[in-house]
């Protein structure tokens, strides 16, 4: 066992693990946030994907020992401080059936929409494909993303607007 | 049970469990229909009713939600019964999810389509009970006729003066009145919330990581586990070394467990540790000797081929009308077929998990996401002699069912573990685990035969091949289960005669959202096309030919027509295939437009018509086709589960895919409803005719006729 400081959604918490344990285990059951969630263990399902300096990640696979003291962890429990509209849009299209994914795929369009502040159908679908939904919500998925794209847009053009 | 359907005052009771007096009202199912219990039990621990609605002085409302929600949206289409009745608005009223006690009746479970459809009425009437009491009470409050009451967003208010008063403060009073035998029913012309698109409840908590999940339990000094079982089906455990386990930190024991899965029960090894990660280090560290007792010879190939051979076999009667042996005998045009089908995984997002806690005072606490509520109480109580009051289970939020969650075998298994080792455990199964060890969607092989006369089909034959879900006991029986609505279907046929053919193998099959109607209308719905090939008919224009008598199939299949501009041809490379399937949960009808591009194929969009009857919630609707139509592509195209050397040769999502967001189409989707029509569901009716109405595309688009699952549709 060795200790870690991690910083997850701003807080720093010290956690003590072995070295391979994989940040989706911390996150849960040591620092107790409970959204990120286990799907396939193995990267293929983006259920366990969080934020790791602003880059999506799948904390599945990614050792505690990896992850610097100085680097900073985003999860779906903090994801409004970096994006507020993208869960708006997801609640307006009610994306979510079961919801088990929709931490991971929220967690996703954040980083898309950063990236690509307007994708377009297609980009949106290259972007998305590692999160899988079994209950079918991609069109749902593809529509808020499209809709968060928007009020981000009309948020920024107003703020400019009431700045001039 | 109370016997007393005369209810009096003592009904609804001073709760001192509650902030002050609750009005507390219930209904029993058990004795059918809409029968108000007698409320009384509830003073005390005595709990044998159904509390549904409690309004407390405080002002706080909370709906119970007796059917668990894994995604079909029952927490608000359920809770919204009541709350049309009794006038609340959706943000009025909290949900609490019941756990599995006769008090919220026997019937606490989510499968077949029933939630919505058998709630209908008995939801009204609670919701419609409490809120005349509500109105008695202020009536008397204003020494005025009730008529001159009225409700809305959980007031009462006197009509001539304006005058209102929150339910809250007629609780009291509300509550030494006598329960009405039949409460009046709102007009569904003024509805406020049933047949409207309202937003679910629960989602919010489903975009912020709030929502707790069975896998999302925590109990105070928990532990975790992991089990490693055979992975050929029907093995011995020799022996097990684990010494190489117990050097991993972490690792606390390691134990033997039973999984229990009806008619089958395999050997298990937990690996109990501090840690989930321990756990599994700590079990892959494992040494175990199995015998696998023959079973490992098992592969698909072999089977399936035993599945063809027996397609030759007679096999017994299921139905007949006309004279089908007869008939064919002398046609000089006999089509014959033979469809065949994969087994699959069910895969939901959350692995099978349940945290148990076997209490020293032999009380039980467990948190799980199950779809049976009822069956886990009933199991549990007649496995461990214990009563019902001893368990209490939380029914959390289902990262998916799909029938998977209709076992029980995931909780049973937790449960033995923290009775063996006296601890609060959390045991989760792997992906690995929950893609390679079933219960699976059985397989079925269709052995078809027909002829068409005057452009109809005038002799039909569908022989079904399969093993079943229950181990069958009597072979000269059909399993009805495996012939779910091969003689149901509306097509008017002269000459019919359909046949059950039972396999016997020892791996374990489940019940999969839609059953075996989802593999039955494949084989069915592409074989009418080919007989409408025969007859050189328009596939849409030759069903409806043979749907003269005015019935729901009929209106279905009309509607596919118009909205899906059937009639309007495709340009060259594209085509159209349709079906249907009406079977125990529901019908629905779909047209499929699909693109062939180089010898592949893409499915460009999905037309859904589902009949309905009655809509609680069109979006939920809505949401449950465009899924049902996501799962019925991957179970149509991608390749499901395969056995070598007796275990599955897939494992995770990398060799045992579901599509994802690139490979689903645009769906159109389109609810019929009928005044006074028979209510029918929603979560499963979607899937049937999607493997039938792809194929039939392809079909129309290539000239090739697939009767093989999964549709290689990446080279056609």
């Amino acid at each position: 066992m060795a200790k870690y400081s991690l910083n997850i959604n701003g807080k720093i918490t010290q956690v003590e693990a072995e070295a391979d344990t994989p940040l989706l285990w911390v996150i849960r059951d040591l620092v107790g946030l409970k959204g990120t969630k286990f799907g396939c263990g193995m990267g293929l399902c983006g259920a366990c994907t969080v934020h790791l300096d602003g880059m999506a990640i799948r904390s599945c696979q990614t050792p505690i020992s990896t992850v610097k003291a100085s680097s900073k962890i985003v999860t779906i429990e903090g994801v409004a401080s970096l994006n507020k509209v993208v869960q708006e849009a997801w609640i307006e299209e009610q994306v979510p059936q079961c919801g088990y994914c929709q931490s991971g795929q929220i967690m996703s369009a954040v980083a898309l929409l950063k990236e690509n502040p307007n994708p377009t159908d297609e980009q949106i679908e290259q972007y998305m494909s590692g999160n899988i939904c079994r209950c079918g919500t991609y069109n749902r998925i593809r529509k808020a993303i499209h809709r968060a794209a928007k009020t981000a847009s009309i948020n920024k053009s107003s703020k400019s607007t009431s700045k001039s | 049970m109370s016997n007393n359907s005369t209810v009096n005052r003592r009904d609804f009771i001073r709760y001192s469990g509650l902030s002050g007096v609750a009005l507390v009202l219930g209904f029993s199912s058990a004795h059918g229909a809409s029968k108000i219990e007698n409320l009384s039990a509830l003073v005390g621990q005595s709990f044998n009713l159904s509390p549904y609605v409690i309004i407390e002085k405080s002002g706080k409302i909370t709906l119970i939600n007796n059917k668990p929600e894994m995604g079909q949206g029952t927490q608000q289409s359920i809770t919204a019964l009541i709350a049309e009745e009794l006038e609340l608005g959706p943000d009025q009223y909290v949900i609490k999810q019941s756990g599995g006690q006769k008090k919220h009746g026997n019937a606490q479970f989510a499968g077949g389509s029933f939630s919505v459809r058998n709630s209908y009425d008995e939801m009204r009437k609670v919701g419609a009970s409490a809120k005349e009491m509500l109105l008695s009470a202020a009536a008397k409050a204003w020494n005025c006729s009730i008529t001159d009451c009225y409700a809305d967003r959980a007031k009462v208010y006197h009509r001539p003066s304006g005058k209102s008063l929150p339910y809250s403060d007629l609780v009291e009073t509300a509550s030494t009145l006598e329960v009405p035998k039949s409460p009046s029913l709102k007009n569904p012309k003024d509805f406020k919330i049933i047949g409207k698109e309202v937003k679910r409840q629960d989602i919010p908590t489903k975009v912020n990581g709030t929502a707790v999940f069975g896998i999302d339990a925590v109990l105070p000094n928990m532990v975790y586990a992991s089990v490693e079982r055979s992975p050929v089906f029907g093995a011995a455990l020799v022996k097990v070394d684990k010494s190489a386990t117990e050097k991993i930190t972490g690792v606390l024991q390691v134990v033997e467990i039973e999984r229990d899965l009806g008619a089958y029960k395999y050997p298990g090894i937990a690996v109990v540790a501090t840690n989930y990660w321990s756990a599994l280090k700590g079990r892959k560290a494992l040494n175990v000797t199995w015998d696998y007792r023959g079973n490992n010879k098992f592969n698909s190939k072999d089977y399936n081929q035993s599945l063809r051979d027996l397609a030759k076999t007679e096999g017994v009667v299921q139905h007949s009308n006309g004279d089908f042996d007869k008939v064919f005998a002398e046609s000089k045009d006999q089509v014959e077929s033979l469809y065949e089908t994969p087994i699959i995984s069910h895969s939901p997002m959350e692995a099978m998990n349940c945290t148990a806690h076997w209490k020293e005072n032999n009380t039980l606490e467990i948190w799980a996401s199950t779809q049976v509520p009822s069956w886990v109480i009933g199991d549990l109580t007649n496995r461990f002699g214990l009563k019902e009051d001893d368990i209490n289970l939380n029914v959390c939020f289902n990262g998916g069912g799909f029938g998977r969650r209709l076992a029980t075998d995931f909780i049973v298994e937790a449960v033995n573990l923290s009775k063996a080792i006296k601890k609060p455990v959390k045991l989760v199964w792997t992906r690995e685990d929950d893609t390679q060890l079933g219960p699976f969607r059985p397989p079925t092989f269709s052995a078809m035969k027909g002829t068409v006369m005057d452009g109809k089909i005038d002799t039909f034959q569908h022989k079904v091949i399969s093993p079943t879900i229950v181990p069958l006991q009597d072979k000269s029986k059909v399993d009805t289960t495996m012939v779910e609505g091969i003689s149901e279907q509306k097509y008017e046929i002269p000459n019919m005669k359909n046949m059950y053919v039972y396999s016997d193998v020892h791996i374990p099959f489940g019940y999969w959202r839609s059953v075996t109607s989802s593999t039955l209308a494949f084989a069915h719905e592409c074989f009418i096309d080919e007989l409408a090939a025969k007859a050189g008919k328009d596939p849409m224009e030759f069903r409806l030919g043979m749907l003269n008598k005015p019935t729901d199939t009929k209106r279905v299949m009309e509607k596919l027509k118009e909205v899906s501009n059937w009639s309007k041809p495709l340009p060259k490379g594209k085509g159209r295939g349709v079906a249907q399937y009406e079977f125990f949960a529901g019908l629905a009808g779909q047209v499929v437009e699909v693109s062939s591009i180089n010898n592949a194929i893409k499915i460009d969009k999905v037309y859904v018509v589902v009949d309905l009857g009655v809509v609680v919630n069109p979006d939920t609707v809505k949401a449950q086709m465009e899924g049902a139509v996501a799962m019925g592509i991957t179970a149509a195209i991608k390749n499901g589960i395969t056995f070598a050397g007796g275990k599955a040769e897939q494992s995770n999502f990398h060799d045992n895919p579901v599509i994802r967001i690139n490979e689903m189409p645009a769906v159109e989707i389109h609810i019929l409803t009928q005044e006074g029509g028979r209510m029918k569901g929603v979560g499963e009716p979607g899937l049937p005719p999607l493997a039938p109405a792809l194929a039939n595309a392809i079909f129309a688009a290539t000239g090739k006729r697939l009767r093989k699952l999964p549709l290689e549709i990446d080279f056609v």
